[in-house]
């Protein structure tokens, strides 16, 4: 028997909480024997728990950490494949590869996150725009399928499965490895430009203008600013550095200093996050960010500034947090700018509102960017919030717009259904995969993701 | 592995999560390394992921502790394995079940003594004519606080355990003579497969912390070490409880 521990589990957000009951396998064949052994009705897999909301939590069913099945594999230096299990963080690829001369493809906010977590949700960075998701970079997966076999998946063979994997939030299977093609930079470092920018137009056509000129670019949004100043911004565009950018930094240009790491010990209480403090914050962050060139920045302090922060979700309280995220397709600017008014008029306090412009949408079936602009904010639970957020999710439906299920704990399901035209097709590759229903989530029974029965 | 300039470490049992965070800590100071376990796949994959991380070569041996009479063999693959260059062998397999079930059942009871004090006998007897032989080299057993005193929730795998660190002490003594270091380890509550899920657990430590200051230990020659350091006191204060005192207590 695989022991279990029952414990209440919640995403990143720290809310909702459910009572699950929480498998954690060694060994690849422990993950076969709780599919065969156990009573529970179904499961879903869980890396670091770094989604916002309910996507891995399953109450009344079984959670799979995948924390200790984290064997890299295999690695080749030329081409820069990495074969790994799916509880390989992010994190543990850079330390690895980092001195070596290679970065990730694609990198979210933060580097907590599975491979595995990295693929169901086919995540995505601030270079979305020139180098598409995460899954663009994955080669092929292996899933153990809720029937028991093992199906290796590539982009040509079982391609349905496969782009249903990706962005699937694991509703197909346990994803056991995958092969991730990584990408060669010459140091640790990155030469990042600022640009301050008054209002949300100039902010929208600064992005357009730079997109094509910097890898990674995204706008911090002071998102309490109002009327003449909704939307103003300060721009971070970024290139990965040579070794010869790097100015006074004398010695190995893949080395970083060690930062001291400070954490969050306990929740604050909630007088601490209150409009005004935020305004102050928001308000100092754009005034000490001018307009500059050339700043070279680590790659730890550019791409993940909160991880230094231990729990920094708990800055937010006992009642937790969610990040609402929007896109909005080209030509549809009204929308995104209608959103940043009811933002700003309901003083949803936010330390970080993001926006960034995304590039084509690719071809996992649930996958969540395409073409358009992106506003991302941590928003405090409070009373009347979900409605709230509901209200915001019909302006959203609207302009075309569209909600990712990595920081959902809200959206109505036929709002969700209207807002991803591949939905239908995912339930028929999951049909074909789980006829059982094995695998199931908060999140996939909320928004009835594996199939249509209003249940 | 004859290139490499450091001598091989051969870890017993690395499928466990501390085995297999200590077989890191020595790769990662160069050493190639011997790995293994019952579970020869499993092997196979961590000394996959030691050689992606690390850089060391590693082998992947099967051994399976409860099968005496494979041992002698078992002992002569691994030292073919490093090309006769084995620095140093760390004994981190283990068995337990529940009390309760160990106690109805004297197969369970018979596989805890086993594989926990019989194989180790087994097993490093040879190991130590190797190193009796160079005059040089370490052997280092992961035994518990478990075997510091009886309990009556564990005293099954107590009694194993304080055979093993009664054995390691001895050898210990033998070895010195002979310029071979023997070190007893004595972990705490580490989160390992082995505890996972058990009720009442304090001061739980990682299996990345437990395999630092194990490795710690083994470099610095220390004789007899507790990890983490806190539970030398804790069970000096355990060990010192009169008997008419502790037979009453629920431990």
């Amino acid at each position: 028997m695989i022991p279990s521990v029952k414990q209440p589990l919640s995403g990143w957000g720290r809310f909702p909480s459910e009572d699950c009951i929480v498998y954690r396998p060694e060994k690849r064949k422990e993950l076969e024997t709780i599919f065969e052994e156990s009573e529970l009705p179904h499961f879903i897999a869980r890396g670091l728990g770094r989604s916002y909301g309910d996507t891995a939590i399953n109450g009344g069913g079984g959670v799979i950490s995948f924390l200790r099945l984290n064997r890299m594999l295999s690695f080749d230096e030329e081409s820069g494949v990495l074969e790994c299990e799916a509880g390989v963080s992010l994190a543990e690829i850079v330390e690895t590869f980092l001195p070596r001369g290679w970065f990730l493809p694609v990198t979210p906010g933060t580097k907590f996150v599975t491979v595995g977590g990295a693929i169901a949700n086919d995540v995505h960075g601030k270079n979305h725009h020139r180098d598409g998701t995460f899954g663009a970079h994955v080669l092929d997966l292996t899933l153990l399928t809720p029937k028991g076999k093992v199906m290796t998946c590539t982009p040509k063979s079982h391609e349905d499965v496969f782009w249903a994997t990706v962005g699937g939030i694991g509703l197909t299977g346990l994803i056991l490895t995958a092969r991730v093609r990584l990408q060669r930079v010459e140091s640790a470092y990155l030469r990042v430009d600022y640009r301050r920018l008054p209002d949300i137009h100039a902010t929208l056509s600064a992005i357009q203008e730079t997109d094509a000129d910097y890898q990674y670019s995204v706008a911090w949004v002071d998102c309490l600013a109002r009327g003449k100043s909704l939307g103003r911004s300060v721009l971070m565009l970024g290139n990965h550095a040579g070794p010869g950018e790097l100015g006074s930094r004398k010695g190995d240009p893949f080395k970083v200093r060690a930062k001291h790491k400070p954490g969050v010990p306990f929740d604050f209480p909630g007088l601490v996050l209150n409009p005004l403090s935020i305004k102050a914050f928001n308000a100092a962050f754009y005034a000490m960010h001018p307009t500059s060139q050339g700043k070279i920045i680590d790659y730890d302090t550019y791409f993940y500034p909160l991880d230094s922060i231990h729990n920094w979700n708990r800055i937010y309280g006992k009642r937790g947090f969610t990040q609402y995220q929007a896109t909005f397709p080209v030509g549809h600017e009204e929308g995104l700018i209608g959103l940043l008014e009811r933002l700003s008029a309901a003083s949803c306090a936010s330390f970080l509102a993001v926006l960034k412009r995304f590039g084509p949408q690719g071809p996992g079936l649930l996958s969540y960017p395409f073409e358009g602009y992106t506003l991302t904010l941590d928003i405090p639970i409070r009373a009347g919030l979900l409605a709230f957020l509901s209200d915001c999710d019909k302006h959203v439906l609207k302009h075309g717009g569209r909600l990712y299920l990595a920081k959902d704990v809200n959206t109505h399901p036929d709002v969700f259904a209207a807002m991803y035209p591949r939905l239908a097709e995912f339930r028929t590759v999951r049909r074909k995969l789980d006829p059982n229903s094995r695998l199931s989530s908060r999140m996939a029974r909320r928004l009835r993701l594996a199939k249509d029965d209003k249940a | 592995m004859s290139k490499n300039s450091k001598e091989a470490i051969a870890i017993l049992g690395v499928t466990s999560s501390i085995a297999r965070a200590l077989a890191e800590e020595f790769a990662r100071d160069g050493h190639p390394l011997v790995l293994a376990a019952r579970d020869l796949d499993e092997a196979e994959t961590i000394g996959a992921d030691i050689r992606v991380r690390c850089g060391v070569e590693t082998a992947a041996l099967e051994l399976d502790a409860a099968h005496f009479d494979t041992h002698e063999a078992f002992v002569e693959e691994c030292l073919e394995a490093c090309g006769n260059k084995l620095g140093g062998v760390v004994l981190c397999y283990g068995f337990m079940d529940a009390q309760v079930k160990a106690e109805a059942d004297f197969v369970i009871a018979r596989r805890t003594i086993d594989v926990n004090f019989t194989s180790a006998v087994s097993i490093l007897e040879r190991f130590a004519e190797y190193f009796t032989e160079r005059r040089s080299g370490f052997i280092a057993g992961i035994s518990s606080v478990a075997g510091d005193r009886g309990r009556q929730s564990n005293y099954i795998y107590g009694s194993a355990k304080a055979g093993l660190t009664t054995y390691l002490a001895g050898l210990r003594n033998r070895m010195f003579h002979h310029g071979v270091h023997v070190i007893t380890i004595k972990p705490g509550f580490v989160d390992t497969k082995m505890t996972y899920g058990l009720p009442n657990l304090f001061l739980v430590a990682s299996p990345e912390q437990a395999a630092k200051a194990m490795h710690r230990a083994i470099v610095k020659r220390k004789n007899t070490v507790y990890v983490p350091w806190f539970w030398r006191y804790i069970m000096l204060i355990i060990r010192h409880v009169p008997d008419w005192q502790f037979k009453k207590m629920k431990m």
